[in-house]
């Protein structure tokens, strides 16, 4: 996950430090994690354009400084009642790999708030276990448990993969072909 | 000594194809009889860069290749040679060959053999066909010189002393691998000269202090020789004297670097074949120094200038609106009184005078930083001669190609999309347009044709006309086929104008005899589509027997693009201005329902299909009456059609920016752009909004 190409700039030089440290958000009483070198920024919710056509989930798009970037509700992408958003409602803009080899995308999720920010190793981060249905288990890279709570880490390049998306897309969209 | 020379393929294959533009242009500017020496030494110094290129970076076909084209340049250039139509277009179709063997090598596939093999063999047949050939070079000098050129053939070698400067291998170069090269083209034998050689305890280690005098027999030439000590030239004291059949050494060493001698009549014949050859060298390379003037810089690297500033603009602009309630600020505050009021008033009027400016500054940065993407369309002209000069003679025509405003600049993108729809309209003015001469003095007209190729700017667009004083279009014989295709009916009234541009139909061709030359049936509406695809038109008047003229307008960039704001729902739009035909108010008279689910707009003679955007947009089930509705009339693929928006805005130049980079493609959009509000405002793609209505209406209907 956290190879050196994919250092920003400014941490660069202290990639070690980064190593394994992961920034967590909550969705209601859920806290999940993100490889912190992936996150770009950290701002709060404000309006977009929306997208025709485009799943529920996908928010609309944004002007982050010039850029054109896509917003992604987490809950609704979870399928978690969705909430009115509010001042602590923000956008962590993530740098997303492609899954099948497609170049870095940027792109925003909705989150109730973000909490804090661990650094969890190797060992402290365990397989997640099957959950049947009720989460896709490509999107967890695993769990640990920090401070007596259970972090959920999540594999943010399969959980924005736009493959899904797309399939997503067809099966719920009335612009099936025929 | 490893270095990967990959890196540099990319370079190498850039400049190959800039040269090989440069000996097309050049050959065709070569008057067959008495070459100018100075074309013909351009065109010899391209060849001869790819040859180098080629043979440094071990594409050896290509090397080899040029080298026979390049031998047959040097004996056009020092006269023994006469400049015949024959020659010049075999190096025409060399170019072309070599072309091929470069792109085979660059996309690292097979090159057709056979082919290069063929002219290969023309080329050597035309080197040696040397008496024949020679019949058209100027008599007075011809036999002396042919002698001359093939004296270095029965030349047993050449004696080289070669004294390279203490510091050459500081440069980079090694004489053991220049010893390697001459081994190559001759059998070697060297003598070093240690008198220079330091003592131990004295002298740098990195400095070279050797010297050697080198015997090189076999059938190389002088030029051979020459080659391989090219790269140090100017860093060693080199000559080179031929050894003649007998052993005994000809006179008249010649020192590479230093002026060259004034060839006297009694000189002995070799050094004077290389004289003139040389000197010409010498005062090109001087010509050459002020051309230099450009770099090569990555699209990359400009895109990404190109966004930031228009970051900046869009960041000024904020600002812009920030300066005029400062200025109102600054009025109220200076008139309250009071000494630091009024202390503060100045420096807010100071801070909007430097946000004028900004603006003005700011203005400028973006203007010339779009002009760094813009060229001049003589890069898109320049392939026209070529073609005039191949077809003309393919189609037994004459024509004369004149060709004005090269010098009007677009954007690099438009240009490089631009050319294979143009090359097909000229084809066609060449094919269809223009008659054959016998026609043409039966119709009183000169035996020669005119092709025009003109461009020019015009409000935000280029325009560029392909003018032909041919036949025209024969509206009678275009309308009857066009009736018979079941484009149009008989009973449609139709414009003068309205005939002519339905040669752009698809599938259309009016052509009596379908050529390899142009009228395979696709053709025009190919041309239309591809123009369009750059937010372009096209559009023909003729006048019959008098001559057509096709006109392209495109906009100056695809970074910009000029839009109809509209609303739908919530949500701001921008819809290309190119697309739309008209707006106009629904009256609900006009509207008709077809099979209970499609309408039709009855816009005049004709009937359209209506398009609800809200529905397109999935937004809700749009049932209202649309009565008094605004509709925008737009053209797609050549069909209008009426699209429902909630509300006209203004309009507005819009900086385009990609979906795609960081979502995905979506299909009712081409786009998106940042509105001064900071705001992201989607841009339209009417194809697609058109082809999910469609698909809905399928889909509703195969429902019921």
């Amino acid at each position: 996950m956290s190879t050196s190409e994919q250092v920003n700039d400014d941490t660069a030089s202290s990639e070690s430090v980064h190593q394994n440290q992961y920034l967590t958000f909550l969705l209601g009483d859920e806290e999940y994690g993100v490889d912190i070198l992936r996150v770009q920024e950290i701002r709060g919710w404000d309006s977009v354009t929306t997208i025709p056509n485009a799943p529920a989930f996908i928010k609309g798009v944004i002007n982050l400084r010039g850029t054109i970037v896509s917003i992604l509700d987490l809950r609704e992408r979870f399928g978690i009642e969705s909430v009115e958003y509010n001042d602590l409602t923000v956008v962590v803009v993530l740098r997303v790999k492609g899954t099948d080899g497609d170049k870095e995308r940027i792109m925003g999720v909705v989150v109730d708030a973000v909490s804090e920010v661990y650094h969890i190793s190797e060992e402290e981060l365990k397989d997640a276990p099957d959950l049947g249905y009720a989460i896709n288990m490509d999107y967890m890279k695993g769990m640990a448990t920090v401070d007596e709570k259970m972090i959920i880490v999540l594999d943010i390049d399969h959980l924005m993969s736009l493959k899904d998306i797309d399939a997503m897309e067809k099966s719920g969209s009335v612009l099936t072909e025929g | 000594m490893s270095i990967d020379m990959s890196q540099f393929h990319e370079a190498f294959f850039e400049e190959s194809f800039e040269g090989l533009e440069i000996m097309e242009s050049e050959l065709l500017d070569l008057d067959v009889g008495a070459g100018d020496v100075e074309i013909i030494n351009t065109i010899f110094r391209a060849a001869h860069s790819i040859k180098g290129g080629a043979g440094t970076f071990g594409f050896m076909n290509v090397s080899e290749f040029t080298h026979v084209m390049e031998t047959l340049l040097d004996e056009m250039r020092d006269g023994s040679r006469g400049v015949t139509q024959f020659a010049v277009d075999s190096l025409l179709q060399s170019v072309d060959v070599l072309r091929t063997m470069l792109e085979a090598a660059r996309d690292k596939t097979d090159v057709d053999e056979e082919m290069v093999a063929e002219r290969y063999a023309t080329l050597e047949a035309i080197l040696k066909n040397e008496g024949g050939e020679a019949a058209d070079a100027p008599a007075s000098s011809a036999p002396t010189q042919e002698e001359v050129s093939t004296a270095p053939g029965n030349n047993s070698g050449w004696k080289i002393d070669f004294v390279p400067h203490p510091d050459l291998l500081m440069t980079g170069n090694n004489p053991v691998h220049m010893f390697k090269a001459l081994q190559e083209i001759g059998e070697l034998s060297a003598v070093v000269n240690l008198d220079k050689l330091q003592p131990f305890t004295e002298g740098s280690p990195e400095d070279l202090y050797l010297a050697w005098e080198l015997t090189l027999t076999g059938s190389a030439t002088k030029e051979d020789v020459l080659e391989v000590f090219e790269w140090v030239e100017d860093e060693c004291d080199l000559s080179v004297a031929s050894l003649d059949g007998e052993g005994k050494a000809a006179p008249e060493p010649e020192v590479v670097a230093a002026p060259v001698v004034p060839a006297a009549a009694s000189v002995a014949p070799a050094p004077v074949a290389a004289t003139p050859a040389k000197k010409a060298k010498i005062e090109s390379k001087q010509k050459k120094t002020p051309e230099a003037t450009s770099i090569r810089v990555g699209i990359d690297k400009v895109d990404e200038i190109i966004n930031l500033v228009g970051e900046l603009v869009i960041t000024q602009s904020m600002l812009d609106q920030a300066g005029d309630d400062l200025e109102a600020l600054a009025d109220s505050v200076s008139s309250d009184g009071g000494e630091t009021q009024k202390a503060n008033a100045e420096i807010l009027l100071r801070l909007s005078k430097g946000l004028a400016q900004l603006e003005r500054n700011t203005r400028e940065l973006q203007e010339g930083v779009m002009r760094i993407r813009m060229l001049p369309i003589s890069f898109v002209f320049s392939r026209m001669p070529r073609l005039v000069h191949d077809l003309s003679s393919k189609l037994s025509k004459k024509i004369e190609l004149v060709v004005s405003g090269e010098e009007t600049e677009l954007d690099k993108t438009v240009m490089e999309n631009i050319g294979d729809p143009m090359v097909h309209l000229v084809r066609n003015a060449l094919d269809h347009g223009v008659e054959t001469p016998d026609i043409r003095v039966a119709a009183g007209k000169p035996e020669t044709g005119t092709l025009n190729l003109n461009a020019f700017h015009q409000g935000g667009n280029i325009i560029i006309e392909i003018k032909d004083d041919g036949a025209g279009i024969n509206k009678a014989k275009v309308l009857a086929k066009a009736v018979e295709k079941g484009l149009v009916s008989e009973d449609d009234n139709l414009s003068d104008h309205e005939i002519n541009n339905l040669i752009f139909a698809p599938g259309f061709s009016t052509a009596d005899v379908v050529s390899d030359v142009s009228g395979r049936g696709v053709g025009m509406d190919v041309v239309k589509t591809s123009i369009a695809k750059l937010g372009g038109t096209v559009s023909v008047s003729s006048e019959e027997g008098k001559g057509s003229t096709f006109t392209i307008r495109l906009p100056l960039t695809l970074a910009i693009l000029d839009g109809q704001l509209v609303t739908v729902g919530s949500e701001s739009y921008v819809i290309p201005l190119i697309a739309i035909i008209e707006s106009l108010q629904v009256d609900r008279k006009r509207i008709n329902q077809v099979a209970g689910k499609a309408e039709v707009y009855k816009l005049r003679e004709h009937y359209i299909p209506i398009i609800r955007s809200r529905e397109v947009f999935g937004l809700e089930d749009d049932t209202r009456d649309l009565h008094d509705s605004l509709m925008v009339v737009v053209e797609v693929e050549g069909a209008p059609a009426g699209i429902i928006v909630d509300d006209l805005q203004g309009q507005q130049q819009v900086v385009i920016k990609s979906l795609e980079t960081n979502y995905r493609k979506v299909e009712t959009m081409s786009g998106a752009t940042i509105l001064g509000d900071g705001t992201v405002a989607l841009i339209w793609d009417v194809n697609g909004m058109v082809n999910v209505h469609k698909r809905k209406l399928n889909r509703n209907t195969t429902r019921a």
